[in-house]
């Protein structure tokens, strides 16, 4: 059964580990910018995207920028709808209690209804 | 169809520039418009001004600058992605202090938050990553 409190205007989908690739900071900018222009913003954990999620990250060893600080900053900007995909979780050896902030997990079906109800989803 | 197209992947490296090019260059052919193409992440690359590859390869700097040229196509690259990659026009060059400049008109320097607006404004946003 679908929950439709967990729809939005814009569904941002993030696919990549914290390190190693800038791609999780880039979607997370955009995220941000979508909320600070006042659209209901859905974020979406899905394959390795959940270990941007665990616990305890410091900063990375190339100089760039941690995302913990972004993603505890969300909150402020009304972002707090922060599905992640069960499978990937369990796939790890990860559990809700291992990360930082309250998220809903999602199993397939319900996935594939998150994506049809946002009007625009962007893959990071 | 208003189509917008989101391009995330460098130009040569990956084959992301050269589907979307494929992509609105089919839809265009279909009757289909093809309003704006957004470059984020390494898709920046693509307005690199001075792009310069071998003749017997598709120099797609200059297809996507046709792709304004003949239908208007609006060519945005996000300010904050270009700026950290060396893509600045001549106003950012200057702000910062750079000789010469590497993007030029029709591409444009913008805000993430016309990605944003195109997406929700067209009928389809279309994203062409690695």
């Amino acid at each position: 059964m679908h929950d439709e409190s967990l729809n939005g205007e814009v569904l941002v989908i993030l696919r990549h580990a914290p390190h190693g690739t800038s791609w999780l900071r880039e979607g997370l900018d955009a995220a941000l910018v979508a909320a600070a222009f006042g659209r209901r913003v859905t974020l979406l954990f899905v394959g390795e995207g959940v270990t941007a999620l665990v616990a305890g990250q410091a900063v990375g060893a190339l100089g760039q920028k941690g995302t913990q600080p972004t993603l505890e900053m969300l909150a402020m900007y009304d972002i707090d709808t922060l599905l992640v995909d069960q499978q990937a979780l369990d796939e790890r050896g990860l559990g809700v209690a291992d990360l930082l902030l309250p998220v809903t997990t999602l199993a397939p079906p319900e996935l594939a209804a998150t994506l049809a109800a946002h009007p625009l989803v962007m893959n990071f | 169809m208003r189509y917008a197209l989101l391009v995330q992947g460098g130009p040569y490296s990956r084959q992301a520039a050269h589907s979307a090019l494929r992509f609105g260059e089919a839809a265009i052919a279909r009757g289909h418009r093809l309003e704006t193409v957004f470059f984020y992440h390494d898709g920046v690359y693509n307005a690199a001004r001075l792009a310069a590859p071998p003749q017997d390869e598709p120099h797609l700097v200059d297809r996507f600058r046709a792709l304004h040229d003949n239908h208007g196509t609006q060519l945005k690259v996000c300010i904050a992605a270009g700026l950290r990659r060396g893509l600045l026009d001549e106003r950012e060059a200057a702000r910062h202090g750079k000789q010469g400049h590497s993007l030029e008109a029709p591409f444009e320097l913008t805000g993430l938050g016309q990605l944003i607006d195109a997406g929700l404004s067209h009928d389809r946003l279309i994203t062409f990553s690695p």
